[in-house]
Protein backbone atom coordinates (compact mmCIF):
# COMPACT_ATOMS: atom_id res chain seq x y z
CA UNK A 1 0.00 0.00 0.00
CA UNK A 2 1.10 3.39 -0.85
CA UNK A 3 0.62 6.36 0.21
CA UNK A 4 1.55 10.24 -0.70
CA UNK A 5 1.46 12.62 2.14
CA UNK A 6 1.09 16.24 1.89
CA UNK A 7 1.21 19.14 4.41
CA UNK A 8 1.00 22.65 3.66
CA UNK A 9 -0.75 24.49 6.61
CA UNK A 10 1.53 26.31 7.86
CA UNK A 11 5.11 27.83 5.81
CA UNK A 12 6.99 24.17 4.79
CA UNK A 13 5.44 22.80 1.36
CA UNK A 14 6.15 19.04 2.28
CA UNK A 15 5.14 15.85 0.38
CA UNK A 16 6.05 12.48 1.23
CA UNK A 17 5.45 8.81 -0.08
CA UNK A 18 4.92 6.03 2.51
CA UNK A 19 4.95 2.41 1.37
CA UNK A 20 3.90 -0.82 3.89
CA UNK A 21 4.66 0.68 6.93
CA UNK A 22 8.48 2.28 5.12
CA UNK A 23 9.31 6.05 4.26
CA UNK A 24 10.55 6.33 0.92
CA UNK A 25 10.95 9.81 0.73
CA UNK A 26 10.45 12.82 2.15
CA UNK A 27 10.63 16.29 0.31
CA UNK A 28 10.68 19.86 1.69
CA UNK A 29 11.00 23.31 1.11
CA UNK A 30 10.70 25.92 3.99
CA UNK A 31 9.75 29.37 2.96
CA UNK A 32 13.04 30.82 4.10
CA UNK A 33 12.17 34.12 2.89
CA UNK A 34 9.55 34.78 6.18
CA UNK A 35 12.10 35.65 8.43
CA UNK A 36 12.27 39.75 6.55
CA UNK A 37 9.21 39.90 7.64
CA UNK A 38 9.57 38.39 11.35
CA UNK A 39 7.02 35.63 11.02
CA UNK A 40 4.58 34.27 8.96
CA UNK A 41 2.87 35.82 6.17
CA UNK A 42 0.15 33.93 5.38
CA UNK A 43 -0.61 35.49 1.85
CA UNK A 44 3.02 35.21 0.64
CA UNK A 45 2.86 31.45 2.19
CA UNK A 46 0.07 30.43 0.37
CA UNK A 47 1.15 31.96 -2.88
CA UNK A 48 4.86 29.75 -2.50
CA UNK A 49 2.86 26.94 -1.51
CA UNK A 50 0.83 27.44 -5.17
CA UNK A 51 4.31 27.68 -6.67
CA UNK A 52 5.83 24.91 -5.36
CA UNK A 53 3.51 22.45 -4.60
CA UNK A 54 3.86 20.30 -7.89
CA UNK A 55 7.34 20.41 -7.89
CA UNK A 56 7.66 19.43 -4.31
CA UNK A 57 5.37 16.22 -4.91
CA UNK A 58 6.89 15.54 -8.21
CA UNK A 59 10.16 15.51 -6.08
CA UNK A 60 8.54 13.01 -3.36
CA UNK A 61 7.66 10.78 -6.13
CA UNK A 62 10.67 10.58 -8.12
CA UNK A 63 13.05 10.27 -4.81
CA UNK A 64 10.48 7.29 -3.90
CA UNK A 65 11.13 5.93 -7.22
CA UNK A 66 7.17 5.73 -7.34
CA UNK A 67 5.24 6.75 -10.58
CA UNK A 68 1.48 8.39 -9.50
CA UNK A 69 -0.43 5.88 -10.81
CA UNK A 70 0.88 2.73 -8.23
CA UNK A 71 -0.35 5.31 -5.42
CA UNK A 72 -3.20 4.05 -3.76
CA UNK A 73 -4.16 7.04 -1.92
CA UNK A 74 -3.22 10.85 -0.77
CA UNK A 75 -3.64 12.27 2.09
CA UNK A 76 -3.08 15.73 3.39
CA UNK A 77 -3.97 18.00 6.23
CA UNK A 78 -6.96 19.73 6.65
CA UNK A 79 -6.42 21.69 9.79
CA UNK A 80 -5.57 23.32 11.64
CA UNK A 81 -3.75 26.21 10.35
CA UNK A 82 -3.73 29.27 8.44
CA UNK A 83 -6.51 28.41 5.77
CA UNK A 84 -4.94 29.91 2.71
CA UNK A 85 -2.28 27.79 3.35
CA UNK A 86 -4.40 24.86 4.12
CA UNK A 87 -6.36 25.01 1.12
CA UNK A 88 -3.28 24.26 -1.42
CA UNK A 89 -2.31 21.53 -0.14
CA UNK A 90 -5.62 19.63 0.75
CA UNK A 91 -7.20 21.09 -2.69
CA UNK A 92 -4.52 19.93 -4.77
CA UNK A 93 -4.64 16.50 -2.88
CA UNK A 94 -8.23 16.34 -3.42
CA UNK A 95 -7.90 16.93 -7.09
CA UNK A 96 -5.23 14.47 -7.29
CA UNK A 97 -6.92 11.65 -6.04
CA UNK A 98 -10.10 12.29 -8.45
CA UNK A 99 -8.28 12.50 -11.09
CA UNK A 100 -5.94 9.31 -10.06
CA UNK A 101 -9.39 7.59 -8.96
CA UNK A 102 -7.94 6.72 -5.78
CA UNK A 103 -9.25 7.38 -2.19
CA UNK A 104 -8.25 10.85 0.13
CA UNK A 105 -7.45 10.89 3.66
CA UNK A 106 -7.55 13.98 5.29
CA UNK A 107 -5.78 14.75 8.66
CA UNK A 108 -5.86 16.11 11.35
CA UNK A 109 -2.24 18.09 11.55
CA UNK A 110 -2.35 17.91 15.14
CA UNK A 111 -2.88 14.05 14.68
CA UNK A 112 0.15 14.51 12.26
CA UNK A 113 2.61 15.61 14.52
CA UNK A 114 1.73 12.63 17.04
CA UNK A 115 2.57 10.25 13.47
CA UNK A 116 6.09 11.61 13.60
CA UNK A 117 6.67 9.00 15.86
CA UNK A 118 5.18 6.08 14.65
CA UNK A 119 7.22 7.04 10.82
CA UNK A 120 10.36 4.60 11.45
CA UNK A 121 10.81 2.00 13.49
CA UNK A 122 11.65 1.82 17.07
CA UNK A 123 8.39 3.14 17.78
CA UNK A 124 6.02 3.55 21.24
CA UNK A 125 3.75 1.35 21.95
CA UNK A 126 0.40 2.00 23.20
CA UNK A 127 -0.66 3.37 25.59
CA UNK A 128 1.68 6.36 25.16
CA UNK A 129 1.75 10.58 26.10
CA UNK A 130 2.68 12.86 23.37
CA UNK A 131 3.97 16.14 24.01
CA UNK A 132 3.41 18.20 20.64
CA UNK A 133 5.12 22.03 20.67
CA UNK A 134 5.25 23.95 17.89
CA UNK A 135 5.16 27.78 17.19
CA UNK A 136 1.24 27.68 16.99
CA UNK A 137 0.52 24.66 19.25
CA UNK A 138 1.01 23.36 22.66
CA UNK A 139 -0.46 19.99 23.49
CA UNK A 140 -0.30 16.93 26.14
CA UNK A 141 -2.43 13.74 24.38
CA UNK A 142 -2.97 10.14 25.88
CA UNK A 143 -2.65 7.75 22.92
CA UNK A 144 -4.63 4.97 23.73
CA UNK A 145 -4.42 3.42 20.65
CA UNK A 146 -4.22 4.46 16.49
CA UNK A 147 -6.98 7.43 16.19
CA UNK A 148 -7.76 7.19 19.89
CA UNK A 149 -6.80 10.37 21.58
CA UNK A 150 -7.66 11.58 25.26
CA UNK A 151 -6.28 15.71 24.67
CA UNK A 152 -4.96 16.41 28.77
CA UNK A 153 -4.32 19.69 28.45
CA UNK A 154 -2.90 22.83 25.88
CA UNK A 155 -1.84 26.30 26.28
CA UNK A 156 -4.42 28.91 27.74
CA UNK A 157 -3.05 31.53 25.62
CA UNK A 158 0.35 31.66 23.87
CA UNK A 159 1.83 28.21 22.70
CA UNK A 160 5.39 27.53 23.80
CA UNK A 161 7.04 28.40 20.36
CA UNK A 162 5.32 31.41 20.17
CA UNK A 163 7.02 32.96 23.62
CA UNK A 164 10.35 31.70 21.58
CA UNK A 165 9.69 33.66 18.89
CA UNK A 166 8.30 36.90 20.87
CA UNK A 167 11.16 37.03 23.08
CA UNK A 168 13.47 36.73 20.58
CA UNK A 169 11.52 39.88 18.68
CA UNK A 170 12.13 41.55 22.44
CA UNK A 171 15.63 40.92 22.71
CA UNK A 172 15.64 41.93 18.81
CA UNK A 173 17.76 38.68 17.54
CA UNK A 174 15.94 37.50 14.58
CA UNK A 175 13.62 35.19 12.98
CA UNK A 176 13.34 31.92 13.71
CA UNK A 177 13.32 32.89 17.13
CA UNK A 178 13.71 29.44 18.79
CA UNK A 179 17.04 28.20 17.17
CA UNK A 180 18.39 31.57 17.73
CA UNK A 181 17.52 31.66 21.24
CA UNK A 182 18.39 27.72 21.90
CA UNK A 183 22.11 28.79 19.49
CA UNK A 184 22.45 32.03 22.13
CA UNK A 185 21.72 30.25 25.45
CA UNK A 186 24.20 27.76 25.03
CA UNK A 187 26.70 30.34 25.84
CA UNK A 188 24.12 31.88 28.61
CA UNK A 189 23.62 30.75 32.88
CA UNK A 190 20.40 29.37 32.59
CA UNK A 191 20.17 30.64 36.62
CA UNK A 192 20.79 34.19 35.99
CA UNK A 193 17.32 35.38 35.91
CA UNK A 194 14.87 34.09 38.06
CA UNK A 195 11.99 33.77 35.96
CA UNK A 196 8.28 32.46 36.62
CA UNK A 197 7.33 28.30 35.87
CA UNK A 198 4.40 28.86 34.77
CA UNK A 199 2.42 25.68 36.01
CA UNK A 200 -0.79 26.42 36.90
CA UNK A 201 -3.16 24.69 39.55
CA UNK A 202 -1.41 21.52 41.00
CA UNK A 203 -1.53 18.60 38.95
CA UNK A 204 -2.75 20.72 35.94
CA UNK A 205 -2.22 19.46 32.59
CA UNK A 206 -2.79 22.97 30.88
CA UNK A 207 -0.03 25.13 29.74
CA UNK A 208 0.21 28.70 29.91
CA UNK A 209 3.41 30.91 28.68
CA UNK A 210 1.83 34.17 27.93
CA UNK A 211 2.81 35.13 31.46
CA UNK A 212 6.52 34.56 31.33
CA UNK A 213 6.62 36.67 27.84
CA UNK A 214 5.31 39.24 30.36
CA UNK A 215 7.95 38.74 32.73
CA UNK A 216 10.84 39.17 30.30
CA UNK A 217 9.56 42.03 28.86
CA UNK A 218 9.23 43.51 32.50
CA UNK A 219 12.35 42.71 33.04
CA UNK A 220 14.01 44.55 29.91
CA UNK A 221 11.73 47.28 30.77
CA UNK A 222 13.26 47.48 34.19
CA UNK A 223 17.12 46.77 33.40
CA UNK A 224 16.18 49.44 30.23
CA UNK A 225 17.12 47.21 27.37
CA UNK A 226 16.98 48.80 24.31
CA UNK A 227 16.87 46.30 20.84
CA UNK A 228 18.19 48.61 18.05
CA UNK A 229 21.15 50.02 20.55
CA UNK A 230 24.51 47.74 20.81
CA UNK A 231 24.40 45.34 23.39
CA UNK A 232 26.10 43.28 25.60
CA UNK A 233 25.98 39.42 23.83
CA UNK A 234 26.64 37.87 27.50
CA UNK A 235 23.39 39.77 28.60
CA UNK A 236 21.54 38.63 25.74
CA UNK A 237 22.79 34.99 25.87
CA UNK A 238 22.25 35.19 30.20
CA UNK A 239 18.32 36.32 29.23
CA UNK A 240 18.02 33.20 26.70
CA UNK A 241 19.45 30.67 28.58
CA UNK A 242 16.98 31.76 32.02
CA UNK A 243 14.08 31.53 29.57
CA UNK A 244 14.82 28.52 27.73
CA UNK A 245 15.24 26.72 31.22
CA UNK A 246 12.20 28.08 33.05
CA UNK A 247 9.97 26.39 29.48
CA UNK A 248 11.93 23.80 29.56
CA UNK A 249 11.26 23.15 33.23
CA UNK A 250 7.47 23.80 32.84
CA UNK A 251 6.87 21.27 30.02
CA UNK A 252 9.07 18.41 31.07
CA UNK A 253 7.79 18.71 34.81
CA UNK A 254 4.11 18.18 33.20
CA UNK A 255 4.62 15.06 30.76
CA UNK A 256 7.05 13.50 33.69
CA UNK A 257 4.09 14.03 36.34
CA UNK A 258 1.13 12.75 33.40
CA UNK A 259 3.17 10.06 32.57
CA UNK A 260 3.25 8.96 36.40
CA UNK A 261 -0.68 9.55 36.64
CA UNK A 262 -1.44 7.53 33.75
CA UNK A 263 0.95 5.01 33.97
CA UNK A 264 2.04 4.79 30.48
CA UNK A 265 5.80 3.34 29.83
CA UNK A 266 6.86 4.88 26.43
CA UNK A 267 6.51 9.31 26.05
CA UNK A 268 7.13 10.95 23.36
CA UNK A 269 7.90 14.44 21.58
CA UNK A 270 6.83 16.21 18.64
CA UNK A 271 6.44 19.96 16.85
CA UNK A 272 9.02 22.41 16.12
CA UNK A 273 10.30 23.18 20.00
CA UNK A 274 11.00 19.72 20.28
CA UNK A 275 13.97 20.35 17.97
CA UNK A 276 15.41 22.26 20.81
CA UNK A 277 18.82 21.10 22.08
CA UNK A 278 18.17 21.83 25.79
CA UNK A 279 14.46 20.39 25.82
CA UNK A 280 16.05 17.12 24.30
CA UNK A 281 19.09 16.99 26.63
CA UNK A 282 17.10 17.27 29.51
CA UNK A 283 14.05 14.77 28.16
CA UNK A 284 16.93 12.20 27.76
CA UNK A 285 18.02 12.75 31.59
CA UNK A 286 14.36 12.70 33.10
CA UNK A 287 13.12 10.03 31.25
CA UNK A 288 16.29 8.17 32.08
CA UNK A 289 16.01 9.14 35.71
CA UNK A 290 12.31 8.10 35.58
CA UNK A 291 12.29 4.86 33.33
CA UNK A 292 10.41 5.81 30.66
CA UNK A 293 11.37 5.25 26.84
CA UNK A 294 11.55 8.26 25.42
CA UNK A 295 11.10 8.83 21.84
CA UNK A 296 11.85 11.73 19.47
CA UNK A 297 11.75 12.51 16.03
CA UNK A 298 14.87 12.95 13.89
CA UNK A 299 15.05 16.90 13.34
CA UNK A 300 13.57 16.74 9.51
CA UNK A 301 10.38 15.44 11.60
CA UNK A 302 10.21 17.98 14.29
CA UNK A 303 8.87 20.84 12.09
CA UNK A 304 6.19 20.45 9.76
CA UNK A 305 6.53 17.82 6.64
CA UNK A 306 5.05 15.23 4.34
CA UNK A 307 6.47 12.48 6.03
CA UNK A 308 4.35 12.65 9.20
CA UNK A 309 1.28 12.95 7.40
CA UNK A 310 2.02 10.23 4.83
CA UNK A 311 2.32 7.58 7.99
CA UNK A 312 -1.19 9.06 9.25
CA UNK A 313 -2.74 8.66 5.79
CA UNK A 314 -1.27 4.49 5.42
CA UNK A 315 -2.58 3.73 9.24
CA UNK A 316 -5.95 5.49 8.61
CA UNK A 317 -6.08 3.74 4.71
CA UNK A 318 -5.06 0.23 6.63
CA UNK A 319 -7.53 0.51 9.31
CA UNK A 320 -10.75 1.60 6.61
CA UNK A 321 -11.03 5.06 7.22
CA UNK A 322 -10.85 7.62 4.32
CA UNK A 323 -12.78 11.07 3.85
CA UNK A 324 -14.89 12.38 1.26
CA UNK A 325 -13.78 15.22 -1.43
CA UNK A 326 -16.43 17.63 0.32
CA UNK A 327 -14.00 17.33 3.22
CA UNK A 328 -13.31 21.43 4.20
CA UNK A 329 -10.08 23.13 4.79
CA UNK A 330 -10.80 24.11 9.08
CA UNK A 331 -8.50 26.44 10.25
CA UNK A 332 -10.11 25.89 14.24
CA UNK A 333 -9.72 21.68 13.64
CA UNK A 334 -9.47 20.14 17.30
CA UNK A 335 -8.01 16.72 17.68
CA UNK B 1 -18.34 51.15 29.01
CA UNK B 2 -16.07 53.65 27.28
CA UNK B 3 -13.60 55.70 29.32
CA UNK B 4 -10.37 54.94 31.29
CA UNK B 5 -9.90 52.25 33.39
CA UNK B 6 -6.85 51.16 35.56
CA UNK B 7 -6.61 46.93 36.65
CA UNK B 8 -4.18 45.77 38.74
CA UNK B 9 -4.23 41.52 37.51
CA UNK B 10 -4.75 39.84 34.77
CA UNK B 11 -7.95 38.86 36.48
CA UNK B 12 -9.18 42.18 36.43
CA UNK B 13 -8.97 42.82 33.41
CA UNK B 14 -10.64 39.68 31.92
CA UNK B 15 -13.62 41.33 34.64
CA UNK B 16 -13.68 44.94 32.58
CA UNK B 17 -13.18 43.06 29.35
CA UNK B 18 -16.37 40.27 30.68
CA UNK B 19 -18.31 44.26 31.29
CA UNK B 20 -17.62 45.53 27.80
CA UNK B 21 -18.05 42.53 26.10
CA UNK B 22 -22.06 42.98 27.76
CA UNK B 23 -22.42 45.96 25.84
CA UNK B 24 -21.73 44.97 22.40
CA UNK B 25 -24.22 44.62 19.78
CA UNK B 26 -23.83 42.21 16.62
CA UNK B 27 -21.85 43.49 14.28
CA UNK B 28 -19.43 45.47 16.36
CA UNK B 29 -16.06 45.97 15.47
CA UNK B 30 -13.41 46.37 18.46
CA UNK B 31 -9.91 47.83 17.55
CA UNK B 32 -7.28 46.13 20.31
CA UNK B 33 -4.18 48.52 20.30
CA UNK B 34 -1.27 47.55 22.76
CA UNK B 35 2.49 46.37 22.92
CA UNK B 36 3.53 42.80 23.11
CA UNK B 37 2.63 41.50 26.74
CA UNK B 38 0.07 44.33 27.66
CA UNK B 39 -3.02 41.95 27.82
CA UNK B 40 -4.69 42.32 24.28
CA UNK B 41 -5.63 38.50 24.84
CA UNK B 42 -6.18 38.40 28.34
CA UNK B 43 -8.82 41.33 27.27
CA UNK B 44 -10.70 39.28 24.46
CA UNK B 45 -10.69 36.20 26.79
CA UNK B 46 -13.29 38.60 28.70
CA UNK B 47 -15.08 39.67 25.86
CA UNK B 48 -15.72 36.15 25.04
CA UNK B 49 -17.16 35.26 28.25
CA UNK B 50 -19.71 37.59 27.73
CA UNK B 51 -20.91 35.18 25.06
CA UNK B 52 -20.86 31.40 26.69
CA UNK B 53 -17.44 30.53 25.13
CA UNK B 54 -16.37 27.57 26.34
CA UNK B 55 -13.30 26.33 23.41
CA UNK B 56 -10.38 27.57 24.94
CA UNK B 57 -9.49 31.40 23.69
CA UNK B 58 -5.84 31.21 23.19
CA UNK B 59 -3.25 33.62 20.75
CA UNK B 60 -3.80 33.73 16.99
CA UNK B 61 -0.44 35.29 16.08
CA UNK B 62 0.16 31.74 14.34
CA UNK B 63 -3.19 31.49 12.76
CA UNK B 64 -4.25 34.76 12.27
CA UNK B 65 -7.19 34.45 12.99
CA UNK B 66 -9.60 31.98 15.29
CA UNK B 67 -13.59 31.75 15.35
CA UNK B 68 -15.47 30.92 18.47
CA UNK B 69 -19.14 29.52 18.44
CA UNK B 70 -21.39 31.30 21.21
CA UNK B 71 -24.41 32.66 22.27
CA UNK B 72 -25.99 36.16 22.43
CA UNK B 73 -28.59 37.19 25.48
CA UNK B 74 -31.46 35.27 23.87
CA UNK B 75 -29.22 32.28 23.29
CA UNK B 76 -29.06 32.49 19.92
CA UNK B 77 -25.74 31.11 18.04
CA UNK B 78 -22.96 34.43 17.38
CA UNK B 79 -19.45 34.13 16.32
CA UNK B 80 -16.99 36.10 17.95
CA UNK B 81 -13.88 36.57 15.13
CA UNK B 82 -10.55 37.09 16.65
CA UNK B 83 -7.83 38.35 14.48
CA UNK B 84 -4.45 39.10 15.16
CA UNK B 85 -2.51 40.66 12.62
CA UNK B 86 1.28 40.24 14.70
CA UNK B 87 2.35 38.75 11.93
CA UNK B 88 0.90 40.33 9.03
CA UNK B 89 2.94 42.97 6.93
CA UNK B 90 0.47 44.25 4.12
CA UNK B 91 -2.94 44.68 4.09
CA UNK B 92 -2.75 42.86 0.49
CA UNK B 93 -1.62 39.84 2.43
CA UNK B 94 -5.68 40.20 4.45
CA UNK B 95 -7.89 39.11 1.09
CA UNK B 96 -7.37 35.77 1.66
CA UNK B 97 -8.71 35.65 5.45
CA UNK B 98 -12.03 37.07 3.74
CA UNK B 99 -11.32 39.61 6.52
CA UNK B 100 -13.96 42.58 4.58
CA UNK B 101 -16.89 39.62 4.79
CA UNK B 102 -16.19 39.12 8.27
CA UNK B 103 -16.27 42.80 9.51
CA UNK B 104 -19.30 43.08 8.13
CA UNK B 105 -21.62 39.92 9.35
CA UNK B 106 -23.56 39.81 12.45
CA UNK B 107 -21.02 38.22 14.73
CA UNK B 108 -18.33 40.52 16.61
CA UNK B 109 -15.13 41.30 15.36
CA UNK B 110 -12.09 41.57 17.98
CA UNK B 111 -9.00 42.50 16.12
CA UNK B 112 -5.66 42.55 18.13
CA UNK B 113 -3.05 44.87 16.00
CA UNK B 114 -5.13 46.64 14.67
CA UNK B 115 -2.91 49.23 13.18
CA UNK B 116 -2.57 46.83 10.61
CA UNK B 117 -5.77 47.99 8.55
CA UNK B 118 -5.14 51.70 8.85
CA UNK B 119 -7.60 53.02 7.08
CA UNK B 120 -9.33 49.93 6.24
CA UNK B 121 -10.54 49.76 9.92
CA UNK B 122 -14.65 50.47 9.70
CA UNK B 123 -15.32 54.19 11.03
CA UNK B 124 -17.97 52.61 13.52
CA UNK B 125 -15.93 51.14 16.03
CA UNK B 126 -14.58 50.49 19.29
CA UNK B 127 -11.03 51.49 20.08
CA UNK B 128 -9.46 49.64 22.96
CA UNK B 129 -5.78 50.75 24.15
CA UNK B 130 -3.49 48.78 26.84
CA UNK B 131 -0.53 49.72 28.30
CA UNK B 132 1.81 48.55 30.61
CA UNK B 133 1.32 49.95 34.23
CA UNK B 134 4.44 50.51 36.46
CA UNK B 135 3.89 46.96 38.15
CA UNK B 136 4.22 43.74 36.21
CA UNK B 137 -0.01 42.97 36.70
CA UNK B 138 -0.96 46.28 36.63
CA UNK B 139 -2.65 47.93 33.24
CA UNK B 140 -4.22 50.65 31.22
CA UNK B 141 -7.17 50.48 29.55
CA UNK B 142 -8.84 53.58 27.16
CA UNK B 143 -11.72 52.50 25.48
CA UNK B 144 -13.33 54.87 23.40
CA UNK B 145 -15.99 54.49 20.05
CA UNK B 146 -17.96 54.06 18.54
CA UNK B 147 -19.80 57.01 17.69
CA UNK B 148 -17.51 59.51 18.25
CA UNK B 149 -14.94 59.38 15.18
Amino acid sequence: MTILGIETSCDETSAAVYKDGRLLSNATVVQLFHSQHGGVVPELASRAHLKLIIPIVDDALKDAGVEKESIDAVAAVNGPGLIGSILVGLSFGKAMAMGLEIPFIGINHMEAHIFSNLINEPKPSFPFLNLTVSGGHTQLVLVRNYFQYELLGETIDDAAGEAFDKVAKMLGIGYPGGSQIDKLAKEGNPKAIAFPRPYLAEGSHQFSFSGLKTSVLYYLRKIGFDKTSVNDSRFIADVCASFQAAVVDVLIDKLIKAAVKYKVKDISVSGGVSANSELRRRLKLEAKANNFDLFIPELSFCTDNGAMVAAAGYERLRHGFTSSLEITAEPNLQL
Amino acid sequence: MTGTYNTKSAGETISHALLFGGTLRRGDVVALYGDLGSGKTQFVKGVCLAYNITTPVTSPSFVILNRYEGRDKKNDELFVYHFDLYRVKSTAELYDLGYEELLQNNGICLIEWAEMLGGLLPERRYDVRLSLGDNENERLIEISGPDKK
